[in-house]
């Protein structure tokens, strides 16, 4: 299991064939409070780089795009209605999407996790 | 940065959009306890002569309200205008209670406009009435149910002084003018304070466990549920007093006689109702609609969002922009494109939190 970074703040944690999307903890503080979630329907084919998903916070919307290309198998169901989970445990509960990865050479280009914390001068 | 701030540009200034509460605890703060906001970015000056009269006469050559009939300590909110009836500016305008200063009427503007403003109303005052700008004064504001207690602690005067009056008041020899008013739909004041002092000032009252910074982030979603207008987004030179539904702030004389910039429109507009109105949209769902969101009914464009987000005492979206008046009465269902995407809303009643004044 491993887990890679996009400049964008997305994560995406590799379990097999399946990679979880969401956004890092450095993107929940940046955004602040989430009051809003828009996931992708199941079954919708992404491409890396493009928009997945919507998230609002107080302040500002953001999109979320796919860190991979792939078909998405799942959401997390429980988020729009618990936004703020997005806040409290990004990297775990609040979870945004299941891909199933079309190309991991795909992974190759995104940054680890050392790599990730470097760009955010974490 | 001091009490974990996160700063932001605004007009010129580096302001606290949120400090390390976050924009939606310290909304709630605010509603439920005391929240305190650094407003010293914006305006604060003098219009003075030696008499009221002459002060208020030259005021009411700038504005549509009443100035002549405001009493010693007394508030009003007005607009400057442009010739047009445009909004250049929305102000506080407060009648001096001061012994020898019976002629001084104190002003305070928005920050992004001040400098304009002092030119305009400078350019516009007779002989006899002169402006002082004042750069030496900060202006913080204490919001929320608790916040007259807390300022009481110091200053028990304060608490029988009504909305929209000042009370002045020296605390261990620092000059303060304290005025029941604010921009959060609740109960609280502003000071006037001179800059020297406010540091100090606002550590005792943060040390008081009821008080708590408040960024500029709260200070938009608070303003927003109470319905309030923020200059540059939801009025601004295009858009008349009539239009943007602040009826209410000419009061019956000026109505009647006119003589200030923009008198024959806001006339019109007042005898045969304006082409569009200031309303409250509330977007079905939890997506909130933000500023440049087109309303559309009738399957056309009929106006557009100028404020919008998510209001934390709702717990839910809030908005407000300009509809075509025809479509303007609450209940009247339209649709926000957000996004690209089509959200159904209704137009709602404002405020969207009551307001909890002390009259």
């Amino acid at each position: 299991m491993t887990t890679y970074y996009t400049k964008d703040h997305e994560y995406v944690r590799v379990e097999g064939d399946t990679g979880i999307v969401g956004i890092t903890d450095y993107a929940q503080s940046q955004l602040g409070d989430v009051v809003f979630v828009e996931l992708p329907e199941v079954g919708k084919a992404v491409k890396a780089g493009g928009e997945a998903a919507v998230v609002e916070s107080v302040k500002a919307a953001s999109d979320v795009y796919a860190p991979v290309s792939g078909e998405v198998v799942a959401v997390n169901d429980g988020l729009p209605d618990s936004p703020a989970t997005i806040n409290e445990d990004p990297e775990g509960q609040g979870w945004f999407m299941k891909i199933r990865l079309a190309d991991k050479g795909e992974l190759a280009g995104l940054m680890d996790e050392a790599a990730y914390k470097a760009m955010i001068g974490a | 940065m001091a009490r974990g701030a996160r700063m932001v540009p605004f007009a010129g200034y580096s302001m606290p959009v949120q400090y390390k509460d976050g924009i939606l605890t310290e909304h709630l703060w605010t509603r439920a306890h005391a929240g305190l906001f650094d407003v010293s970015h914006m305006g604060q000056c003098f219009v003075h002569s030696d008499s009221w009269e002459k002060t208020a006469a030259a005021l009411e050559a700038l504005v549509p309200a009443d100035i002549l009939n405001l009493k010693p300590g007394q508030q009003r909110y007005s607009q400057l205008l442009g010739a047009d009836g445009g909004i250049l500016d929305d102000l506080m305008i407060t009648r001096s209670a001061y012994d020898g200063h019976e002629g001084w009427a104190y002003l305070v503007v928005n920050a992004g406009c001040k400098d304009a403003d002092y030119t305009h109303i400078a350019a516009h005052l007779p002989a006899g009435v002169s402006l002082r700008v004042e750069a030496d004064l900060a202006l913080i504001a204490l919001q929320g149910p608790e916040a007259v207690d807390v300022i009481a602690g110091l200053v028990p005067g304060i608490r029988t002084v009504p909305f929209m009056t000042y009370h002045a008041a020296q605390l261990d020899g620092v000059w303060l003018h304290i005025s029941r008013s604010g921009y959060t739909g609740e109960d609280g004041v502003e000071i006037s304070i001179p800059a020297k002092d406010v540091a100090a000032f606002c550590d005792r009252l943060l040390a008081d466990p009821r008080v708590r910074p408040i960024g500029l982030g709260a200070r938009d979603s608070l303003r927003l549920e109470a319905g309030l207008c923020l200059y540059g987004h939801d009025i601004d030179t295009t858009t008349s007093p009539i239009e943007a539904d602040l009826k209410w702030s000419i009061q019956k004389r000026r109505r009647e006689q006119g003589g200030f910039p923009g008198a024959e429109r806001i006339r019109r507009e007042l005898a045969a109702g304006p082409a569009r109105l200031r309303v409250g949209l509330l977007p079905e769902g939890r997506q909130p609609a933000r500023e440049g969101a087109e309303i559309m009914a009738d399957g056309r464009r009929i106006g557009v969002v100028t404020s919008g987000g998510f209001g934390p005492s709702v717990n839910g979206p809030v908005a407000m922009g300009y509809v075509e008046t025809a479509f303007a009465a609450a209940g009247t269902s339209v649709t926000l494109i957000v996004r690209g995407k089509e959200l159904p809303a209704r137009i709602a009643p404002m405020p969207f939190v009551p307001h909890r004044y002390f009259r």
